[in-house]
């Protein structure tokens, strides 16, 4: 479910970017202030150990299947939101780093839809407020499973919007929620089984650590009145940057807001067949299109709420396929004899 | 120089979960001294050394290092005379290279850089591993480990050097090795071990502790060579002072 | 198991390609940070249909890897474990999307498929570009870099603290799950009874061990703040790649190199 950044726009990826940017300095903010510096260390272990116990597979009985630990929830529930959304996040700067999971310009995205999600919606609303009179295995299985199931259910539908707004991806809006929604569904199922599993075990051996998580002074507290108002914050934020970049660069977003909305309704009346009969029509009306895909763009974000693509005309695309091939060739070349150069450079040294 | 004398007066510590870990220390270790503190597992030598370095603070009792008590306020002073190794190098290598690790405690007390480097490169020049200061922690032996995390508490200035089972998991080339090194320094040392052979070679004094208590103190081979109080307290005579297994000639102490 | 090995193999390898001291590697981290996301913007700024355009792109990843040394093997290898999702969703495109787009005057394909190909070039580009920073960089210097870019120093430490122990705790992980299997009767993974006891014991030991690093962060004078060294200066060295990619990466998005090329090879397309 991490985002990728084939995927993403840069308006996206920007925006989720600044939204991100904005809760991590919220929450650094928080813990700093929060006096108790015991707290940094315990962080940064608490990160490598969910890295970890990512590995630790599990097997489902009678599927023969095997499931793992994600992690978000169990951080909120251990450090509290402001800390546990930090530490998901520097998860996810070395998992996009050394193992390229998800990418750099999709971090914001995926640190949002995996960390946000959880540390500030599905823990205060949910498991807050189910443990609110104490903890019992009951209650701490009931709010592990609620809070994980909801936070992931919010999360992959987080995933879906951003790929609709980047317009790289032809699914419809519809085919991709009830692609994702239920798929997540069971990852939250098994998210909640394994938080739910360990916090309860925890409990039971050490309850003072479970209790001192949530008792947290700063840190374990989030009105609920803080986290809708920050709700609105980011999105009007979010919503001022997609707004701005929109108008000034009209390339993915206004079109496939307009394209999703309009296959929603289609579809209801006739599916994609009639859709695409649509499309086509728009399409041929289209005129060609000149060299240089800039003047395009614009011209075509203007006139069409169709995305311009140069290659139409037979002319082009022959061009551009001996040209791509030539530009492949040369990089191949380039990289080649950089690499003897430096071999030889390195031979006459010794 | 009596200003690097190290008190504890009738030490108490109860940990919260109810365990009495010290039950009235009481000792008084002069500048230069070097002594191994010995005792059974659960003896209370770690939590000893702890009050030392102020990360824990008695319920009851007081500890002195010169003219200053170890309480809070004092901790900034107390931790640049007090330098203290952690029994597995992986708690005190936290850092992503042995440069930035040895650097942290330095650059904590906000000294300009060309005094932290020089510090760092003098410290690892010490411990004989100034050639690894690029590498990951995880890519030292752990000989290395143990000489990096030395080398950390070296770069602080400290006076006094406490160790907790500084030879533990180390072969005996790297043990040997270490015990050269520490016979080296001229601070004082307090070092809790189990490695009592070690103890008989670096520490002219040694305190037993059993139960939180001090059952003796006193100079190393007369309490080391006392069979049957080492027995009582759950140790044994070290390697070097019992018969020779072979041929059961006595050894001379 | 093997995961873990085949992750810590991964970690180790990007750190170890790292320690070179080639011409990148000595760039200043700053720049190379800002090189590398530059050049994601401009290559996910390529509208879907967009596919000979893209190409110039490569040279950057191939020009970078021949001159920092870096293998290109281990990175095919991690780009085949990621890209399923890629695939996943971008097939999707050919599906939906059957407008034709004519290739050669006798052949056409869907419109689909060209986006198809243009979100897996993208994929290949942005996962390189990102192994390429930490290959050539390494976690020590990225977190220099983002000290200067004015990240939270808390955030920075605790990013330097889970990485270091990262390879601790996957081995400290590695030795349980290894006693858990030498008493199963062979099973893959845990048993899910097991799980929560054997992962809730391995939790607490690193609570435990957190107390620890906290402990002997504290004897160094630790008070909570985080003081990275000074930061390497910035030359004119670094200042003159950062601009030359630059250069070169808008001269990409703007003008259809390939495209060019080929009207001049073929002369058609006018």
């Amino acid at each position: 479910m991490h985002m990728a950044d084939a995927l993403i726009s840069p308006v996206v990826g920007g925006a989720m970017w600044a939204a991100t940017a904005g809760v991590a300095a919220y929450s650094a903010k928080k813990v700093q202030n929060d006096l108790d510096e015991q707290k940094i260390p315990l962080m940064g272990v608490m990160g490598a150990f969910v890295f970890a116990a990512q590995m630790i597979n599990f097997t489902i009985p009678g599927t023969g299947s095997s499931g793992h630990l994600g992690g978000g929830m169990l951080l909120a529930i251990l450090l509290g939101p402001y800390a546990g959304f930090l530490v998901m996040a520097s998860i996810l700067v070395i998992q996009a780093l050394f193992f390229a999971d998800g990418g750099l310009l999709a971090l914001g995205c995926n640190i949002f839809n995996l960390g946000f999600y959880t540390c500030f919606i599905a823990y205060p609303l949910i498991y807050k407020w189910i443990t609110r009179k104490g903890y019992s295995t009951g209650r701490i299985f009931t709010g592990a499973m609620l809070s994980a199931i909801i936070g992931l259910q919010l999360g992959a539908f987080s995933v879906v919007l951003e790929t609709l707004f980047s317009g790289k991806s032809e699914l419809p809006f519809g085919t991709f929620v009830m692609l994702m929604q239920p798929i997540h569904l069971a990852i939250g199922v098994v998210e909640g089984l394994v938080t739910a599993a360990i916090v309860g075990f925890v409990w039971k051996a050490r309850p003072e650590i479970i209790e001192k998580a949530a008792s947290g002074k700063a840190l374990g507290r989030v009105s609920i009145k803080k986290v809708l108002a920050g709700l609105a914050v980011v999105a009007v934020i979010t919503g001022g940057i997609l707004s701005w970049f929109a108008s000034a660069y009209p390339d993915g977003l206004e079109w496939s807001m307009a394209k999703t909305s309009g296959k929603e309704e289609l579809e209801a009346s006739g599916g994609i067949h009639q859709i695409l009969a649509a499309v086509q029509e728009k399409i041929a009306f289209l005129p060609d299109y000149s060299f240089k895909v800039q003047e395009q763009e614009t011209s075509a974000g203007d006139a069409e709420p169709e995305e311009a693509w140069p290659a139409v005309d037979a002319g082009t695309s022959v061009s551009g396929l001996v040209g791509g091939a030539m530009t492949l060739l040369l990089a191949g070349i380039v990289g080649f004899c950089i690499n003897r150069v430096k071999k030889r450079n390195k031979a006459g040294a010794v | 120089m009596s200003h690097h004398i190290i008190q504890a007066d009738n030490l108490k510590y109860t940990y919260p979960d109810g365990r009495q870990a010290l039950n009235g220390v009481t000792f008084k270790i002069l500048h230069g001294e070097s002594v191994g503190i010995v005792g059974a597992n659960g003896a209370g030598k770690s939590t000893l050394l702890m009050h030392l370095v102020g990360v824990l603070f008695p319920d009851e009792g007081e500890v002195r290092i010169g003219e200053v008590p170890v309480i809070k306020k004092t901790l900034p002073v107390i931790r640049q005379s007090v330098g203290m190794v952690f029994q597995d190098p992986d708690d005190q290598l936290f850092m992503t290279t042995v440069y930035d690790d040895v650097a942290f405690g330095p650059r904590n007390y906000k000294l300009p850089e060309e005094e932290v480097d020089k510090r760092v490169k003098s410290s690892l020049e010490t411990v004989g591993i100034l050639h690894l200061m690029d590498r990951p922690p995880y890519k030292l032996s752990g000989g290395e480990k143990r000489a990096a995390a030395i080398a950390t508490v070296l770069a602080m200035n400290p006076d006094i050097l406490v160790m907790d089972e500084p030879s533990s998991a180390l072969d005996p080339k790297s043990r040997r090795r270490l015990i050269t090194l520490l016979q080296r320094f001229a601070h004082t040392k307090i070092i809790a071990t189990h490695d009592l052979d070690m103890v008989l070679e670096l520490c002219e004094r040694t305190i037993i502790l059993k139960d939180g208590k001090v059952i003796t103190d006193g100079p190393t081979v007369e309490i080391l060579a006392n069979e049957e109080l080492m027995e009582k307290c759950g140790l044994e005579m070290p390697l070097g002072l019992q018969n020779c297994p072979v041929c059961g000639a006595k050894k001379a102490t | 198991m093997s995961n873990m090995i085949a992750s810590l193999y991964n970690i180790r390898l990007l750190d170890e390609l790292a320690e070179k001291t080639t011409i990148i590697h000595n760039l200043h981290p700053l720049v190379k940070v800002l090189t590398t996301c530059l050049y994601l913007i401009i290559t996910v700024s390529f509208n879907k249909y967009e596919l000979s355009g893209l190409l110039p792109l490569f040279f950057y990843p191939v020009i970078v890897m021949a001159l920092a040394d870096i293998p290109v093997v281990p990175l095919l290898k991690r780009m085949i474990v990621v890209s399923p999702f890629i695939i996943g969703i971008g097939l999707f495109n050919p599906l939906f999307d059957h407008d034709p787009v004519v290739i050669l005057p006798w052949m056409q394909i869907s419109g689909g498929w060209i986006s198809f190909f243009s979100i897996l070039t993208k994929g290949v580009l942005t996962i390189l570009a990102a192994l390429l920073l930490i290959a050539t960089t390494g976690m020590t210097r990225i977190a220099a870099a983002l000290g200067m870019m004015r990240i939270p120093k808390v955030f920075i430490l605790q990013l330097i603290l889970t990485y270091r122990y990262i390879s601790v705790l996957i081995e400290e992980v590695g030795r349980t799950v290894r006693a858990y299997s030498l008493r199963s009767r062979g099973e893959k993974g845990i048993r899910f009874s097991d799980w929560g006891s054997l992962t809730g014991q391995l939790l607490i030991r690193t609570l435990e061990r957190a107390q620890r690093v906290y402990y002997s962060m504290c004897c160094r004078g630790f008070t909570g703040e985080y003081n990275a060294g000074s930061e390497k200066r910035i030359r004119t060295g670094d200042i003159l790649y950062f601009a030359g990619w630059s250069l070169y990466f808008v001269v990409v998005r703007y003008f259809n190199i390939p495209a060019t090329i080929g009207s001049l090879i073929t002369g058609v397309g006018r």
